[in-house]
């Protein structure tokens, strides 16, 4: 089992010395819509990357290619762990290319 | 000064990385996040932030997490001002002494909600501003003290509802106007002043940038639509600080040593309407009532068309 820390184990001053750990904590509970991009649709405008406030929009440099045969560098996913399902990045997008889907049916 | 990073013209400027992360206990939607995010992108690693108490503050670093990849430090509501200060002169007297290289740059900025600046912290950011340290003081202005239940703070707006101000027989929300942080910042003689807004990240990015890289102190108020306090569904946040400027009740403005200029011209500008009809607070609202809030408006962007010297907000859309 997993021990209990004292206060005596923490360092004085209330520092933190692990920087950006609360990537750490999963907020998957609080989503009650999952957003979901389709990579069909997407233009790459970086929109959805901009405005997230949880940055829960990941930007990778894969290439991905349409079934129209356009070719994008730029490949956008959700990282589901910190996202809240706010709906900012289905409601500012462009093409509409991401769509929120109840977690919950 | 010099300053590495690129100016930043279009969103493919913005940098990668992140110095803000995820899990964070911000409430779903709220834009406080994509400011702060942005101001540490412009930023870079090589900064001090001094936040005071606020949702940033109390929700980015629930021990013993936090969400900064940069030092960061919080003492209390009312003296953001003066630690920032602090930490600016300790830099300083630590160059002197050569334990830091001279030529090294470090950015302090200071981050506030409109009741750490507005009311509670106005004396400390004041003595910053006056003392002229090196320092960008950042307000994300909600409009009311959202992190302890809404409470009216000297930015709420007239006739927004808010728990002190309630929507009574006698009383419909607040009756008093918000100050003006803007005039009284460049009152104090500083170099840079400015308003920016979330829905244009690349002005509001650009301001951030020009802020930092002034020798004295400089203030960026940037408007924070608040989807808890404001009454309105999570995912509208962007669309309503969009509008706010589109109905020119927010004007994203700048004062750059003696030069005053509006960075998002508005041609047309939509009714008030368009702007309070999505937002809960102001559903008390009388047609009497927004009218005078139009009218309220009408005025002041007659005033900074003045003040800029021609029609950068332009007439009422037909």
């Amino acid at each position: 089992m997993k021990e209990l820390k004292s206060w005596k184990d923490y360092p004085l001053g209330g520092a933190v010395y692990d920087p950006g750990s609360t990537l750490d904590i999963d907020v998957s509970g609080w989503r009650n819509e999952r957003p979901q991009i389709d990579q069909e649709k997407c233009i790459r405008c970086r929109i959805c990357w901009v405005f997230c406030p949880d940055a829960a929009i990941i930007e990778e440099e894969k290439t991905y290619t349409t079934k129209t045969g356009k070719t994008f560098k730029l490949t956008y996913s959700i990282d589901y762990a910190h996202c809240k399902g706010c709906g900012i990045c289905a409601n500012e997008c462009p093409v509409k290319a991401i769509k929120m889907i109840p977690e919950v049916e | 000064m010099t300053y590495e990073l690129e100016k930043i013209k279009t969103l493919w400027d913005i940098p990668k990385e992140e110095h803000l992360v995820g899990g964070h206990s911000l409430c779903a939607g709220c834009t406080a996040a994509t400011i702060v995010r942005h101001l540490l992108k412009v930023a870079g690693k090589n900064t001090i932030v001094v936040n005071a108490t606020g949702c940033v503050e109390v929700s980015t670093t629930s021990f013993p997490y936090t969400a900064w990849r940069v030092p960061w430090l919080h003492v209390a509501f009312e003296n953001a001002g003066a630690v920032a200060s602090g930490v600016e002169s300790a830099i300083n007297a630590l160059k002197i002494k050569g334990e830091i290289p001279v030529e090294k740059e470090i950015n302090v900025i200071a981050i506030a909600g409109d009741g750490g600046s507005f009311d509670i912290g106005f004396q400390a950011l004041s003595g910053l501003m006056e003392r002229g340290h090196k320092v960008m003081f950042v307000i994300y202005d909600n409009e009311a003290y959202m992190n302890t239940g809404i409470q009216r703070s000297g930015a709420t707006p007239f006739a927004a509802w808010t728990t002190t101000t309630p929507v009574t027989r006698r009383i419909r929300g607040e009756w008093r106007n918000k100050k003006d942080m803007f005039d009284i910042a460049i009152a104090h003689g500083i170099d840079y002043a400015a308003t920016a807004n979330p829905a244009y990240p690349v002005d509001m990015d650009s301001k951030f940038q020009k802020g930092l890289s002034k020798d004295g102190p400089s203030l960026v108020h940037v408007i924070m639509p608040c989807t808890t306090g404001w009454r309105f569904e999570p995912k509208y946040g962007i669309t309503i600080a969009k509008l706010a400027t589109e109905t020119a009740v927010w004007v994203n403005m700048e004062y750059d040593v003696g030069n005053f200029s509006v960075t998002v011209p508005v041609k047309k500008r939509k009714h008030v309407r368009e702007y309070l009809k999505l937002q809960g607070r102001y559903s008390h609202l009388s047609e009497t009532e927004i009218e005078l809030i139009q009218e309220q408006i009408d005025r002041k962007v007659e005033e900074i068309n003045k003040r800029a010297g021609k029609e950068v907000i332009g007439p009422l859309e037909a």
